[in-house]
Protein backbone atom coordinates (compact mmCIF):
# COMPACT_ATOMS: atom_id res chain seq x y z
CA UNK A 1 0.00 0.00 0.00
CA UNK A 2 2.80 2.38 0.97
CA UNK A 3 4.73 1.44 -2.19
CA UNK A 4 1.67 2.06 -4.33
CA UNK A 5 1.04 5.37 -2.65
CA UNK A 6 4.65 6.38 -3.21
CA UNK A 7 4.25 5.61 -6.92
CA UNK A 8 1.20 7.87 -7.08
CA UNK A 9 3.07 10.63 -5.28
CA UNK A 10 5.78 10.48 -7.98
CA UNK A 11 3.32 12.24 -10.28
CA UNK A 12 3.09 15.15 -7.87
CA UNK A 13 6.87 15.31 -7.66
CA UNK A 14 7.02 15.50 -11.46
CA UNK A 15 4.52 18.37 -11.56
CA UNK A 16 6.46 20.19 -8.87
CA UNK A 17 9.71 19.69 -10.79
CA UNK A 18 8.13 21.02 -13.98
CA UNK A 19 6.83 24.13 -12.25
CA UNK A 20 10.08 24.74 -10.37
CA UNK A 21 12.33 24.26 -13.37
CA UNK A 22 10.14 26.52 -15.51
CA UNK A 23 9.58 29.31 -13.03
CA UNK A 24 13.17 29.71 -11.82
CA UNK A 25 14.70 30.55 -15.17
CA UNK A 26 11.57 32.25 -16.51
CA UNK A 27 11.74 34.73 -13.65
CA UNK A 28 15.44 35.34 -14.15
CA UNK A 29 14.70 35.97 -17.85
CA UNK A 30 11.92 38.44 -17.03
CA UNK A 31 14.06 40.40 -14.58
CA UNK A 32 17.05 40.61 -16.93
CA UNK A 33 15.40 41.18 -20.28
CA UNK A 34 14.90 44.67 -21.61
CA UNK A 35 11.07 45.06 -21.92
CA UNK A 36 11.51 46.75 -25.31
CA UNK A 37 13.10 43.55 -26.64
CA UNK A 38 9.92 41.62 -25.80
CA UNK A 39 7.92 43.82 -28.15
CA UNK A 40 10.47 43.62 -30.97
CA UNK A 41 9.10 43.11 -34.49
CA UNK A 42 10.56 39.65 -34.77
CA UNK A 43 11.89 36.63 -32.89
CA UNK A 44 15.68 36.52 -33.18
CA UNK A 45 16.86 35.39 -29.72
CA UNK A 46 20.54 35.43 -30.63
CA UNK A 47 20.21 39.09 -31.57
CA UNK A 48 18.31 39.78 -28.32
CA UNK A 49 15.02 40.30 -30.18
CA UNK A 50 12.45 38.39 -28.14
CA UNK A 51 9.34 39.53 -30.05
CA UNK A 52 6.60 37.71 -28.15
CA UNK A 53 3.83 38.95 -30.51
CA UNK A 54 5.62 37.18 -33.38
CA UNK A 55 5.61 33.71 -31.84
CA UNK A 56 2.22 34.06 -30.13
CA UNK A 57 0.48 35.08 -33.39
CA UNK A 58 2.47 32.33 -35.11
CA UNK A 59 0.99 29.79 -32.69
CA UNK A 60 -2.51 31.21 -33.15
CA UNK A 61 -2.24 31.10 -36.96
CA UNK A 62 -0.91 27.53 -37.08
CA UNK A 63 -3.39 26.24 -34.49
CA UNK A 64 -6.21 28.13 -36.26
CA UNK A 65 -5.45 26.55 -39.64
CA UNK A 66 -5.05 23.17 -37.94
CA UNK A 67 -8.53 23.45 -36.42
CA UNK A 68 -10.06 24.61 -39.72
CA UNK A 69 -8.85 21.26 -41.05
CA UNK A 70 -9.35 19.08 -37.99
CA UNK A 71 -12.70 20.32 -36.60
CA UNK A 72 -14.92 19.58 -39.63
CA UNK A 73 -13.02 16.44 -40.62
CA UNK A 74 -12.85 15.07 -37.08
CA UNK A 75 -16.47 15.87 -36.18
CA UNK A 76 -17.78 14.63 -39.53
CA UNK A 77 -15.87 11.37 -39.20
CA UNK A 78 -17.07 11.02 -35.58
CA UNK A 79 -20.75 11.54 -36.46
CA UNK A 80 -20.48 9.11 -39.34
CA UNK A 81 -18.82 6.43 -37.21
CA UNK A 82 -21.18 6.89 -34.25
CA UNK A 83 -24.51 7.34 -36.07
CA UNK A 84 -24.32 6.10 -39.65
CA UNK A 85 -21.62 3.45 -40.05
CA UNK A 86 -22.76 -0.16 -39.88
CA UNK A 87 -21.23 -2.01 -36.94
CA UNK A 88 -19.02 -4.00 -39.28
CA UNK A 89 -17.64 -0.92 -41.05
CA UNK A 90 -17.10 0.78 -37.71
CA UNK A 91 -15.25 -2.23 -36.38
CA UNK A 92 -12.72 -1.91 -39.20
CA UNK A 93 -12.40 1.88 -39.51
CA UNK A 94 -12.09 2.71 -35.80
CA UNK A 95 -8.93 0.63 -35.19
CA UNK A 96 -7.42 1.91 -38.46
CA UNK A 97 -7.94 5.50 -37.25
CA UNK A 98 -6.46 4.56 -33.86
CA UNK A 99 -3.39 2.98 -35.44
CA UNK A 100 -2.86 5.96 -37.71
CA UNK A 101 -3.22 8.30 -34.72
CA UNK A 102 0.10 6.80 -33.62
CA UNK A 103 2.05 8.30 -36.53
CA UNK A 104 4.80 10.39 -34.89
CA UNK A 105 4.76 14.13 -35.43
CA UNK A 106 8.25 14.17 -36.96
CA UNK A 107 6.91 11.94 -39.74
CA UNK A 108 3.98 14.26 -40.39
CA UNK A 109 6.47 17.13 -40.41
CA UNK A 110 8.52 15.56 -43.17
CA UNK A 111 5.27 14.81 -45.04
CA UNK A 112 4.20 18.44 -44.72
CA UNK A 113 7.49 19.49 -46.28
CA UNK A 114 7.62 16.88 -49.02
CA UNK A 115 3.93 16.79 -50.03
CA UNK A 116 1.55 19.27 -48.34
CA UNK A 117 3.67 22.35 -49.01
CA UNK A 118 4.40 21.76 -52.73
CA UNK A 119 1.12 19.98 -53.64
CA UNK A 120 -1.46 21.99 -51.64
CA UNK A 121 0.03 25.31 -50.59
CA UNK A 122 2.06 25.69 -53.79
CA UNK A 123 -1.18 25.45 -55.76
CA UNK A 124 -3.15 27.78 -53.48
CA UNK A 125 -0.64 30.58 -53.54
CA UNK A 126 1.99 31.11 -56.21
CA UNK A 127 4.32 33.21 -54.07
CA UNK A 128 4.39 30.98 -51.01
CA UNK A 129 7.85 29.56 -50.37
CA UNK A 130 8.44 25.90 -49.56
CA UNK A 131 8.60 26.80 -45.87
CA UNK A 132 5.38 28.44 -44.65
CA UNK A 133 2.97 28.45 -41.73
CA UNK A 134 -0.03 27.28 -43.80
CA UNK A 135 1.67 23.96 -44.62
CA UNK A 136 2.54 23.58 -40.93
CA UNK A 137 -1.08 24.32 -40.00
CA UNK A 138 -2.45 21.66 -42.35
CA UNK A 139 0.15 19.17 -41.11
CA UNK A 140 -0.83 19.81 -37.48
CA UNK A 141 -4.48 19.50 -38.55
CA UNK A 142 -3.78 16.02 -39.97
CA UNK A 143 -2.20 15.08 -36.63
CA UNK A 144 -5.06 16.44 -34.52
CA UNK A 145 -7.97 15.05 -36.60
CA UNK A 146 -7.91 11.51 -35.10
CA UNK A 147 -7.87 12.98 -31.58
CA UNK A 148 -10.89 15.22 -32.24
CA UNK A 149 -12.69 12.33 -33.94
CA UNK A 150 -12.14 9.89 -31.09
CA UNK A 151 -13.15 12.24 -28.24
CA UNK A 152 -16.22 13.44 -30.18
CA UNK A 153 -17.25 9.91 -31.14
CA UNK A 154 -17.17 8.81 -27.50
CA UNK A 155 -19.50 11.65 -26.58
CA UNK A 156 -21.97 10.84 -29.42
CA UNK A 157 -22.05 7.24 -28.31
CA UNK A 158 -22.65 8.31 -24.71
CA UNK A 159 -26.01 9.77 -25.78
CA UNK A 160 -28.58 7.17 -24.66
CA UNK A 161 -30.45 5.25 -27.36
CA UNK A 162 -33.79 6.20 -25.78
CA UNK A 163 -33.34 9.82 -26.96
CA UNK A 164 -32.92 8.67 -30.57
CA UNK A 165 -35.85 6.28 -30.28
CA UNK A 166 -38.06 9.02 -28.91
CA UNK A 167 -37.12 11.20 -31.87
CA UNK A 168 -37.81 8.45 -34.40
CA UNK A 169 -41.09 7.76 -32.62
CA UNK A 170 -42.15 11.31 -33.38
CA UNK A 171 -41.42 10.66 -37.05
CA UNK A 172 -38.09 12.49 -37.30
CA UNK A 173 -35.60 11.50 -39.96
CA UNK A 174 -32.17 10.18 -39.18
CA UNK A 175 -30.62 13.47 -40.27
CA UNK A 176 -32.81 15.63 -38.06
CA UNK A 177 -32.38 13.20 -35.17
CA UNK A 178 -28.62 13.49 -35.56
CA UNK A 179 -28.47 17.26 -35.92
CA UNK A 180 -31.29 18.26 -33.55
CA UNK A 181 -31.17 15.55 -30.85
CA UNK A 182 -27.84 13.72 -30.73
CA UNK A 183 -25.56 16.65 -31.52
CA UNK A 184 -27.06 19.04 -28.91
CA UNK A 185 -27.10 16.25 -26.33
CA UNK A 186 -23.40 15.63 -26.93
CA UNK A 187 -22.43 19.29 -27.24
CA UNK A 188 -20.21 19.35 -24.16
CA UNK A 189 -18.16 16.46 -25.52
CA UNK A 190 -17.94 18.18 -28.89
CA UNK A 191 -16.69 21.37 -27.29
CA UNK A 192 -14.22 19.36 -25.21
CA UNK A 193 -12.88 17.63 -28.32
CA UNK A 194 -12.32 20.98 -30.03
CA UNK A 195 -10.58 22.51 -27.01
CA UNK A 196 -8.38 19.43 -26.60
CA UNK A 197 -7.56 19.68 -30.30
CA UNK A 198 -6.55 23.34 -29.93
CA UNK A 199 -4.41 22.48 -26.93
CA UNK A 200 -2.67 19.68 -28.82
CA UNK A 201 -2.20 21.94 -31.86
CA UNK A 202 -0.62 24.73 -29.82
CA UNK A 203 1.75 22.27 -28.16
CA UNK A 204 2.76 20.54 -31.39
CA UNK A 205 6.41 21.12 -32.20
CA UNK A 206 8.01 18.98 -34.87
CA UNK A 207 5.72 19.85 -37.80
CA UNK A 208 6.28 23.56 -37.17
CA UNK A 209 10.01 23.11 -36.67
CA UNK A 210 10.40 21.27 -39.98
CA UNK A 211 8.08 23.18 -42.29
CA UNK A 212 7.20 26.63 -40.87
CA UNK A 213 10.60 28.03 -41.79
CA UNK A 214 11.37 29.95 -38.62
CA UNK A 215 14.38 28.00 -37.37
CA UNK A 216 16.74 30.95 -37.81
CA UNK A 217 14.25 33.44 -36.36
CA UNK A 218 11.19 35.07 -37.92
CA UNK A 219 9.72 38.48 -38.67
CA UNK A 220 6.26 39.39 -37.40
CA UNK A 221 3.68 38.40 -40.01
CA UNK A 222 -0.05 37.75 -40.25
CA UNK A 223 0.16 36.09 -43.66
CA UNK A 224 0.00 32.29 -43.27
CA UNK A 225 1.77 31.82 -46.61
CA UNK A 226 4.90 33.42 -45.14
CA UNK A 227 7.54 31.68 -43.08
CA UNK A 228 6.88 32.17 -39.38
CA UNK A 229 7.58 30.85 -35.92
CA UNK A 230 5.43 29.49 -33.08
CA UNK A 231 6.14 29.26 -29.36
CA UNK A 232 6.97 25.55 -29.62
CA UNK A 233 9.03 25.97 -32.77
CA UNK A 234 10.97 28.84 -31.19
CA UNK A 235 11.87 26.65 -28.22
CA UNK A 236 12.99 23.67 -30.29
CA UNK A 237 14.93 25.85 -32.74
CA UNK A 238 16.78 27.48 -29.85
CA UNK A 239 17.67 24.11 -28.41
CA UNK A 240 19.09 22.49 -31.54
CA UNK A 241 22.58 21.74 -30.39
CA UNK A 242 22.10 22.36 -26.69
CA UNK A 243 25.70 23.56 -26.21
CA UNK A 244 24.99 26.71 -28.19
CA UNK A 245 21.91 27.32 -26.12
CA UNK A 246 23.77 27.16 -22.88
CA UNK A 247 26.36 29.54 -24.30
CA UNK A 248 23.98 32.36 -25.18
CA UNK A 249 23.27 34.56 -22.16
CA UNK A 250 19.56 35.41 -22.38
CA UNK A 251 18.58 32.97 -25.11
CA UNK A 252 18.73 29.97 -22.75
CA UNK A 253 16.46 31.38 -20.00
CA UNK A 254 14.09 32.66 -22.72
CA UNK A 255 13.39 28.99 -23.52
CA UNK A 256 11.91 28.55 -20.05
CA UNK A 257 9.93 31.76 -20.25
CA UNK A 258 8.26 30.65 -23.49
CA UNK A 259 7.85 27.18 -21.99
CA UNK A 260 6.06 28.59 -18.95
CA UNK A 261 3.74 30.60 -21.20
CA UNK A 262 2.94 27.49 -23.24
CA UNK A 263 2.43 25.43 -20.08
CA UNK A 264 -0.06 27.96 -18.67
CA UNK A 265 -2.00 28.21 -21.96
CA UNK A 266 -2.35 24.45 -22.46
CA UNK A 267 -3.13 23.90 -18.76
CA UNK A 268 -6.00 26.40 -18.96
CA UNK A 269 -7.36 24.78 -22.13
CA UNK A 270 -7.13 21.29 -20.62
CA UNK A 271 -8.86 22.32 -17.39
CA UNK A 272 -11.68 23.96 -19.34
CA UNK A 273 -12.17 20.91 -21.58
CA UNK A 274 -12.07 18.55 -18.58
CA UNK A 275 -14.93 20.54 -17.09
CA UNK A 276 -16.99 20.10 -20.26
CA UNK A 277 -16.31 16.37 -20.36
CA UNK A 278 -17.47 16.04 -16.76
CA UNK A 279 -20.68 17.82 -17.66
CA UNK A 280 -21.47 15.31 -20.39
CA UNK A 281 -20.76 12.43 -17.98
CA UNK A 282 -23.04 13.75 -15.26
CA UNK A 283 -25.99 14.16 -17.52
CA UNK A 284 -27.03 10.57 -18.11
CA UNK B 1 -45.39 5.06 -57.80
CA UNK B 2 -48.17 3.49 -55.77
CA UNK B 3 -49.41 4.85 -52.49
CA UNK B 4 -47.84 1.87 -50.77
CA UNK B 5 -44.41 2.84 -52.10
CA UNK B 6 -44.81 6.39 -50.90
CA UNK B 7 -45.89 5.24 -47.46
CA UNK B 8 -42.98 2.77 -47.30
CA UNK B 9 -40.63 5.54 -48.34
CA UNK B 10 -42.02 7.81 -45.69
CA UNK B 11 -41.59 5.13 -43.07
CA UNK B 12 -38.00 4.41 -44.06
CA UNK B 13 -37.44 8.15 -44.20
CA UNK B 14 -34.35 7.67 -46.28
CA UNK B 15 -34.75 7.51 -50.03
CA UNK B 16 -35.75 10.47 -52.12
CA UNK B 17 -34.60 12.96 -49.48
CA UNK B 18 -31.76 14.80 -51.17
CA UNK B 19 -30.75 16.79 -48.09
CA UNK B 20 -30.37 13.65 -46.02
CA UNK B 21 -28.30 12.03 -48.73
CA UNK B 22 -26.09 15.12 -48.99
CA UNK B 23 -25.66 15.17 -45.20
CA UNK B 24 -24.62 11.53 -45.07
CA UNK B 25 -22.38 12.08 -48.09
CA UNK B 26 -20.62 15.00 -46.39
CA UNK B 27 -20.01 12.93 -43.27
CA UNK B 28 -18.63 10.06 -45.30
CA UNK B 29 -16.47 12.49 -47.24
CA UNK B 30 -14.87 13.89 -44.07
CA UNK B 31 -14.04 10.39 -42.85
CA UNK B 32 -12.67 9.62 -46.30
CA UNK B 33 -10.48 12.75 -46.43
CA UNK B 34 -9.06 12.07 -42.95
CA UNK B 35 -8.05 8.59 -44.05
CA UNK B 36 -6.89 9.83 -47.46
CA UNK B 37 -4.33 12.20 -45.91
CA UNK B 38 -2.83 9.32 -44.00
CA UNK B 39 -2.85 7.04 -47.03
CA UNK B 40 -1.11 9.70 -49.15
CA UNK B 41 1.44 10.06 -46.35
CA UNK B 42 2.22 6.35 -46.38
CA UNK B 43 2.36 6.17 -50.19
CA UNK B 44 4.58 9.27 -50.37
CA UNK B 45 7.01 7.92 -47.79
CA UNK B 46 7.24 4.43 -49.26
CA UNK B 47 7.53 5.73 -52.83
CA UNK B 48 10.42 8.03 -51.97
CA UNK B 49 12.25 5.91 -49.44
CA UNK B 50 11.91 2.28 -50.38
CA UNK B 51 14.69 2.44 -52.99
CA UNK B 52 17.28 3.21 -50.30
CA UNK B 53 16.16 0.24 -48.23
CA UNK B 54 16.27 -2.03 -51.28
CA UNK B 55 19.67 -0.80 -52.49
CA UNK B 56 21.46 -0.60 -49.16
CA UNK B 57 19.46 -3.07 -47.09
CA UNK B 58 21.45 -4.23 -44.06
CA UNK B 59 24.14 -1.56 -44.32
CA UNK B 60 21.48 1.18 -43.97
CA UNK B 61 20.12 -0.47 -40.83
CA UNK B 62 23.54 -0.95 -39.26
CA UNK B 63 25.62 2.13 -40.19
CA UNK B 64 25.77 5.14 -37.92
CA UNK B 65 25.22 8.83 -38.53
CA UNK B 66 27.50 10.35 -41.13
CA UNK B 67 27.72 13.52 -43.14
CA UNK B 68 28.03 11.42 -46.29
CA UNK B 69 24.65 10.23 -47.52
CA UNK B 70 26.01 7.00 -48.97
CA UNK B 71 27.55 5.99 -45.64
CA UNK B 72 24.84 7.23 -43.29
CA UNK B 73 22.46 4.77 -41.64
CA UNK B 74 20.00 4.34 -38.83
CA UNK B 75 22.11 1.95 -36.71
CA UNK B 76 22.84 4.44 -33.92
CA UNK B 77 19.28 5.70 -34.06
CA UNK B 78 17.90 2.20 -33.57
CA UNK B 79 20.31 1.57 -30.69
CA UNK B 80 19.30 4.87 -29.06
CA UNK B 81 15.60 4.12 -29.44
CA UNK B 82 16.16 0.69 -27.87
CA UNK B 83 17.88 2.28 -24.87
CA UNK B 84 14.95 4.73 -24.49
CA UNK B 85 12.54 1.79 -24.67
CA UNK B 86 14.39 0.02 -21.84
CA UNK B 87 14.20 3.13 -19.65
CA UNK B 88 10.46 3.45 -20.25
CA UNK B 89 9.81 -0.25 -19.58
CA UNK B 90 11.95 -0.37 -16.44
CA UNK B 91 10.84 2.94 -14.91
CA UNK B 92 7.53 4.18 -16.25
CA UNK B 93 5.76 0.80 -16.47
CA UNK B 94 6.18 -0.39 -12.83
CA UNK B 95 5.66 3.06 -11.32
CA UNK B 96 2.69 3.73 -13.60
CA UNK B 97 0.92 0.47 -12.83
CA UNK B 98 1.63 0.81 -9.10
CA UNK B 99 0.20 4.33 -9.09
CA UNK B 100 -2.88 3.11 -10.96
CA UNK B 101 -3.38 0.29 -8.43
CA UNK B 102 -3.16 2.81 -5.59
CA UNK B 103 -5.66 5.19 -7.19
CA UNK B 104 -8.20 2.52 -8.16
CA UNK B 105 -7.87 -0.11 -5.43
CA UNK B 106 -6.56 1.56 -2.27
CA UNK B 107 -7.15 5.30 -2.35
CA UNK B 108 -10.08 6.60 -0.34
CA UNK B 109 -11.96 9.60 -1.68
CA UNK B 110 -9.89 12.20 0.15
CA UNK B 111 -8.92 15.66 -1.01
CA UNK B 112 -5.31 14.59 -1.39
CA UNK B 113 -6.15 11.60 -3.61
CA UNK B 114 -8.49 13.68 -5.72
CA UNK B 115 -5.65 16.16 -6.15
CA UNK B 116 -3.35 13.35 -7.35
CA UNK B 117 -6.01 12.30 -9.84
CA UNK B 118 -6.52 15.80 -11.28
CA UNK B 119 -2.78 16.34 -11.32
CA UNK B 120 -2.17 13.20 -13.42
CA UNK B 121 -4.85 14.25 -15.91
CA UNK B 122 -3.19 17.64 -16.29
CA UNK B 123 0.27 16.10 -16.64
CA UNK B 124 -1.02 14.00 -19.54
CA UNK B 125 -2.01 17.22 -21.35
CA UNK B 126 1.31 19.01 -20.92
CA UNK B 127 2.96 19.44 -24.35
CA UNK B 128 5.89 17.09 -24.82
CA UNK B 129 8.31 19.94 -25.41
CA UNK B 130 7.71 21.17 -21.85
CA UNK B 131 8.94 17.78 -20.63
CA UNK B 132 12.04 18.54 -22.69
CA UNK B 133 12.56 21.68 -20.57
CA UNK B 134 12.18 19.57 -17.42
CA UNK B 135 14.79 17.22 -18.87
CA UNK B 136 17.26 20.05 -19.53
CA UNK B 137 16.79 21.70 -16.16
CA UNK B 138 16.80 18.58 -13.97
CA UNK B 139 18.33 15.59 -15.76
CA UNK B 140 20.92 17.43 -17.86
CA UNK B 141 21.96 20.24 -15.51
CA UNK B 142 21.10 19.37 -11.88
CA UNK B 143 21.77 15.64 -12.14
CA UNK B 144 24.79 16.03 -14.44
CA UNK B 145 27.14 13.99 -12.22
CA UNK B 146 24.73 11.06 -12.47
CA UNK B 147 23.58 11.34 -16.07
CA UNK B 148 26.70 12.79 -17.65
CA UNK B 149 24.79 15.75 -19.10
CA UNK B 150 23.01 15.41 -22.44
CA UNK B 151 23.14 11.62 -22.52
CA UNK B 152 21.17 8.44 -23.14
CA UNK B 153 20.31 8.45 -19.43
CA UNK B 154 18.96 12.01 -19.51
CA UNK B 155 16.95 11.25 -22.65
CA UNK B 156 15.60 7.99 -21.26
CA UNK B 157 14.55 9.58 -17.96
CA UNK B 158 12.80 12.41 -19.82
CA UNK B 159 10.80 9.98 -21.96
CA UNK B 160 9.95 7.81 -18.92
CA UNK B 161 8.56 10.89 -17.15
CA UNK B 162 6.69 11.91 -20.32
CA UNK B 163 4.75 8.66 -20.71
CA UNK B 164 4.20 7.96 -16.99
CA UNK B 165 0.86 9.83 -16.77
CA UNK B 166 -0.43 8.07 -19.90
CA UNK B 167 0.45 4.67 -18.47
CA UNK B 168 -1.25 5.56 -15.17
CA UNK B 169 -4.44 6.74 -16.89
CA UNK B 170 -4.78 3.74 -19.24
CA UNK B 171 -3.95 1.25 -16.45
CA UNK B 172 -6.45 2.92 -14.11
CA UNK B 173 -9.12 2.62 -16.81
CA UNK B 174 -8.35 -1.09 -17.23
CA UNK B 175 -8.62 -1.63 -13.45
CA UNK B 176 -11.86 0.33 -13.28
CA UNK B 177 -13.39 -1.93 -15.94
CA UNK B 178 -13.04 -4.94 -13.62
CA UNK B 179 -16.44 -5.39 -11.95
CA UNK B 180 -16.69 -5.09 -8.18
CA UNK B 181 -18.34 -8.50 -7.91
CA UNK B 182 -14.93 -10.07 -8.54
CA UNK B 183 -13.40 -8.13 -5.65
CA UNK B 184 -16.34 -8.85 -3.37
CA UNK B 185 -16.08 -12.57 -4.09
CA UNK B 186 -12.43 -12.43 -3.05
CA UNK B 187 -13.14 -10.49 0.14
CA UNK B 188 -16.02 -12.87 0.86
CA UNK B 189 -13.68 -15.84 1.19
CA UNK B 190 -11.40 -13.84 3.47
CA UNK B 191 -8.69 -12.64 1.08
CA UNK B 192 -6.79 -9.47 1.93
CA UNK B 193 -6.97 -6.51 -0.40
CA UNK B 194 -3.54 -7.24 -1.81
CA UNK B 195 -4.43 -10.89 -2.43
CA UNK B 196 -7.58 -9.81 -4.27
CA UNK B 197 -5.64 -7.33 -6.39
CA UNK B 198 -2.78 -9.69 -7.14
CA UNK B 199 -4.72 -12.85 -7.94
CA UNK B 200 -8.04 -11.58 -9.27
CA UNK B 201 -8.07 -7.96 -10.38
CA UNK B 202 -4.65 -7.72 -12.07
CA UNK B 203 -4.98 -10.88 -14.21
CA UNK B 204 -8.35 -9.69 -15.51
CA UNK B 205 -7.08 -6.17 -16.18
CA UNK B 206 -3.77 -7.31 -17.70
CA UNK B 207 -4.75 -7.11 -21.41
CA UNK B 208 -5.98 -3.53 -20.96
CA UNK B 209 -2.90 -2.52 -19.00
CA UNK B 210 -0.58 -4.08 -21.57
CA UNK B 211 -2.35 -2.40 -24.50
CA UNK B 212 -2.06 0.97 -22.80
CA UNK B 213 1.59 0.36 -22.09
CA UNK B 214 2.40 -0.68 -25.65
CA UNK B 215 0.63 2.43 -26.99
CA UNK B 216 2.57 4.65 -24.54
CA UNK B 217 5.86 3.01 -25.46
CA UNK B 218 5.25 3.56 -29.15
CA UNK B 219 4.41 7.17 -28.33
CA UNK B 220 7.78 7.43 -26.57
CA UNK B 221 9.54 5.86 -29.54
CA UNK B 222 8.14 8.56 -31.84
CA UNK B 223 8.87 11.55 -29.57
CA UNK B 224 11.38 13.99 -31.00
CA UNK B 225 10.95 17.49 -29.62
CA UNK B 226 11.77 16.76 -25.94
CA UNK B 227 14.89 14.85 -26.98
CA UNK B 228 16.05 17.76 -29.14
CA UNK B 229 15.81 19.96 -26.05
CA UNK B 230 17.63 17.43 -23.90
CA UNK B 231 20.37 17.59 -26.51
CA UNK B 232 20.08 14.69 -28.94
CA UNK B 233 23.00 14.83 -31.33
CA UNK B 234 22.07 15.74 -34.86
CA UNK B 235 25.57 15.19 -36.21
CA UNK B 236 27.85 12.25 -35.52
CA UNK B 237 27.87 10.13 -32.36
CA UNK B 238 31.40 8.97 -31.70
CA UNK B 239 31.37 5.84 -29.54
CA UNK B 240 34.95 4.58 -29.92
CA UNK B 241 35.56 1.70 -27.55
CA UNK B 242 33.87 3.20 -24.49
CA UNK B 243 32.25 0.74 -22.08
CA UNK B 244 28.46 0.52 -22.04
CA UNK B 245 28.27 2.55 -18.81
CA UNK B 246 30.36 5.35 -20.30
CA UNK B 247 28.33 5.19 -23.51
CA UNK B 248 25.07 5.62 -21.60
CA UNK B 249 26.48 8.83 -20.10
CA UNK B 250 27.58 9.99 -23.54
CA UNK B 251 25.90 11.81 -26.43
CA UNK B 252 22.86 10.11 -27.92
CA UNK B 253 20.61 9.96 -30.96
CA UNK B 254 17.36 8.08 -31.55
CA UNK B 255 15.51 7.07 -34.68
CA UNK B 256 13.18 10.13 -34.74
CA UNK B 257 15.99 12.59 -33.98
CA UNK B 258 17.94 11.01 -36.86
CA UNK B 259 14.94 11.58 -39.12
CA UNK B 260 14.80 15.20 -38.05
CA UNK B 261 18.54 15.65 -38.54
CA UNK B 262 18.35 14.34 -42.09
CA UNK B 263 15.17 16.25 -42.90
CA UNK B 264 16.97 19.51 -42.17
CA UNK B 265 19.94 18.64 -44.43
CA UNK B 266 19.90 20.75 -47.61
CA UNK B 267 21.59 17.92 -49.54
CA UNK B 268 19.10 16.19 -51.89
CA UNK B 269 20.64 12.75 -51.22
CA UNK B 270 19.43 12.95 -47.66
CA UNK B 271 15.79 13.30 -48.72
CA UNK B 272 15.51 9.66 -49.79
CA UNK B 273 17.45 8.69 -46.66
CA UNK B 274 14.95 10.58 -44.48
CA UNK B 275 12.03 8.74 -46.03
CA UNK B 276 13.81 5.40 -45.67
CA UNK B 277 14.38 6.07 -41.96
CA UNK B 278 10.69 6.98 -41.65
CA UNK B 279 9.73 3.61 -43.18
CA UNK B 280 11.80 1.89 -40.48
CA UNK B 281 10.23 3.97 -37.69
CA UNK B 282 6.67 3.56 -38.97
CA UNK B 283 7.18 -0.18 -39.44
CA UNK B 284 8.06 -0.51 -35.75
CA UNK B 285 5.45 1.89 -34.33
CA UNK B 286 2.49 0.99 -36.53
CA UNK B 287 3.09 -2.74 -36.08
CA UNK B 288 3.27 -2.37 -32.30
CA UNK B 289 0.07 -0.27 -32.29
CA UNK B 290 -1.74 -2.65 -34.61
CA UNK B 291 -0.90 -5.67 -32.48
CA UNK B 292 -1.89 -3.89 -29.26
CA UNK B 293 -5.21 -2.61 -30.62
CA UNK B 294 -6.01 -5.96 -32.23
CA UNK B 295 -5.33 -7.85 -29.00
CA UNK B 296 -7.41 -5.39 -26.98
CA UNK B 297 -10.39 -5.68 -29.31
CA UNK B 298 -10.00 -9.46 -29.22
CA UNK B 299 -9.70 -9.91 -25.46
CA UNK B 300 -11.89 -7.05 -24.35
CA UNK B 301 -14.47 -8.57 -22.00
CA UNK B 302 -17.93 -7.17 -21.59
CA UNK B 303 -19.21 -7.75 -18.06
Amino acid sequence: MRTFQAAAVVSIVISALIVVSLIGRAVSFMTEVNPADLAAGGWFPRRSMFGLPTIVTGSVIVAGIAMIVAAPLGLGAAIYLAEYARPRVRKVIKPVLEILAGIPSVVVGVFALSWISPQIIGRLSGDAGLFNMAAAGIGVGVLVTPLVASVAEDSFRAVPMSLREASYGLGAKKRSTTTKIVFPAAISGVVASIILGVSRAIGETMVVLIVAGGTGGAEFTLNPFNAGQTMTGAMAALARGSDQVRGADQAFPSLFFVGLLLFLITLTLNVVSERYVRRVRQKY
Amino acid sequence: MTTEDIVAQGLRGKKGDIKSLLFEGALLLSLFISLLFLIILLVDVVGKGVSVLLDRGGSFLSSGLSSFAERAGVGQGIFGSLVMLIFVVLLAFPIGVAAAIYLEEYAKDTKFNRFIDVNIRNLAGVPSIVYGLLGVAIFVLVLAPLTGGASYIAGGLTLAVLVLPIIIITSAEALRAVPDSIREAGFGVGATRWEVVRSHVLPVAAPGILTGTVLSISRALGETAPLLLVGAVTGFVATGDASLGEQLQGPFATLPTTIFAWASQPDADFRALTQAAIIVLLAVILTANAIAIFLRNRYERKW
